[in-house]
């Protein structure tokens, strides 16, 4: 091919890196939409419940996934200490995942059921109560704020857009299931719904 | 996988190294590449830039990356469907580490799941196996040392909510405990709370208010006798903790007796039989009981 044909005409060149840049996600992402082990949720699975819906945002807001993933690999050193290893029909209804990359805490991904509801408070309010080499931060304002429940259909609404099977009943009831919790009830009701699914948990 | 996205793959995949490659060539043997001192014409500040081919080394580097591929295209899974020579998958390696483990330890743990929990405390190895199992998983309540938080009681002493019997510890972890203090704000006045505060505190040999403590009796041997015993013992058929031994889950200052009190106390220990499975749970016991029973 001509250098300077390519070098000289920049509309050429682009359309050049563009073909060169998609080929990689052309054969590897694209095909992942609409292949069934990455688009179907697993069998059983239902949607987040309006007030772990709320509790996952303030999960979002709060930044717990910069330091808590919620991947299992399939490593058995892994395994052996979380459970089940991740698969992609759990997350298909996750807007966005949260799988997260850095592990300064312990994984989540199957934290559902392994602790008391009370330890989650306890540990949330002050993480060296009940793990004293603990350096997570105490998260006090979650037990004062309440959940604001007027947004809690529409984001439900919205997922829904984005293929997450909320009915309208889920949809109108959300507001009247968080009527007065607090952000702490939230997010514990979410941690204590992770990875329940699969049956192999730790 | 359909056929469609099937083929999709392939056909990109080979397109691509199949361009690389050809792109690879036509580079090399551009027009001028075998002569010396050639510029290319462009002239920036007085500087010139030569036509030269690519070095050697970087082309036979770009060679070597086009042979991996295809040698890797050929083990292991990527054309599409084709799962390559090796057969290898990311659950099929898991399944390897988790089997070559199985059969690493199993005879261990067999072994040790047939000896009684008596002995295998005595076992330094059995011990070592439960403790790490335990920081693993019990950590989180229990502590590290295994000596409790508030709330979440110490496994080293002796006093034991559920009884430290060998049999008691096994089943608190199999299949978890569900203590249930209710709050008594409703049924008692605030001067029978304090009274109350004063007498559980006189059973564990506080210095306390005798008159107040007195009425505390009263409450107590009306209400509280029920789960906690006339003496103020306990009863570890029902995890009702012995209030005697200045020994206290969620503290012993008057403030906390009296939340206690008036609020009542949810203690909940999971169960681990799905978690852990028996075997490893024999061990676990084990070490818990070494603990105390040294």
């Amino acid at each position: 091919m001509q250098h300077e044909k390519v070098e000289k005409n920049i509309g050429l060149m682009g359309l050049l890196i563009v073909i060169v840049i998609s080929f990689g996600g052309l054969a590897e992402i694209v095909p992942l939409f609409f292949l069934e082990d990455t688009t179907q949720p697993l069998k059983g699975m239902k949607p987040h419940d309006a007030l772990a819906l709320e509790g996952r945002d303030v999960y979002i807001r709060e930044g717990c996934n910069n330091c808590h993933s919620q991947m299992i690999r399939p490593f058995r050193s892994e395994t052996e200490r979380y459970g089940h290893y991740s698969v992609a029909g759990e997350h298909v209804w996750e807007h966005p995942f949260l799988w997260g990359s850095k592990r300064t805490g312990p994984d989540l991904a199957r934290v559902g059921g392994r602790y008391s509801d009370d330890w989650h408070r306890v540990h949330l309010l002050n993480p060296r109560d009940v793990v004293p080499e603990s350096n997570m931060p105490a998260f006090t304002w979650l037990e004062h704020a309440t959940i604001n429940g007027e947004l809690t259909g529409k984001k439900m609404a919205a997922l829904r857009m984005v293929g997450v099977p909320y009915t309208d009943e889920d949809i109108q009831g959300a507001q009247a299931k968080v009527e007065g919790k607090t952000e702490l009830d939230a997010v514990v009701h979410y941690l204590q719904s992770l990875g329940l699914i699969l049956k192999d948990k730790r | 996988m359909s056929e469609f996205w099937n083929w999709w793959i392939i056909i990109i995949t080979v397109v691509n190294i199949l361009g690389c490659w050809i792109l690879l060539i036509a580079t090399r043997k551009m027009k001028g590449s075998d002569a010396e001192n050639e510029t290319t014409g462009h002239i920036y500040d007085g500087i010139e830039e030569y036509n030269n081919p690519l070095p050697k080394w970087w082309l036979n580097m770009f060679n070597i990356c086009l042979v991996f591929s295809v040698i890797y295209l050929i083990l292991y899974p990527g054309m599409g469907k084709f799962a390559g020579v090796l057969g290898w998958t990311q659950q099929g390696q898991h399944a390897e580490e988790v089997e070559h483990a199985k059969k690493t330890y199993a005879p261990l743990f067999e072994k040790y799941a047939a000896t009684p929990i008596t002995e295998l405390s005595k076992i330094k190895q059995a011990t070592e196996m439960g403790k790490r199992i335990f920081v693993n998983t019990c950590f989180g309540c229990h502590g590290s040392d295994a000596r409790g938080n508030p709330g979440y009681p110490d496994l080293t002493d002796k006093d034991w909510l559920y009884g430290g019997t060998p049999s008691n510890i096994e089943q608190s972890i199999i299949n978890g405990r569900n203590g249930v203090m209710p709050g008594f704000a409703a049924t008692l006045s605030a001067e029978q709370v304090d009274g109350l505060v004063q007498y559980v505190g006189k059973l564990s040999g506080h210095q306390v208010n005798e008159s107040k403590a007195a009425i505390g009796k009263i409450a107590f041997d009306q209400q509280c006798f029920v789960c906690h015993g006339n003496d103020g013992k306990g009863n570890q058929a029902m995890g009702a903790p012995n209030l005697t031994d200045n020994i206290w889950l969620y503290g012993g200052s008057s403030t906390t007796i009296a939340e206690t009190i008036r609020k009542g106390r949810n203690g909940a220990m999971p169960a681990h039989s799905e978690l852990l499975g028996k075997e490893k749970i024999h061990l676990v016991t084990a070490y818990v009981y070494s603990l105390s029973n040294k």
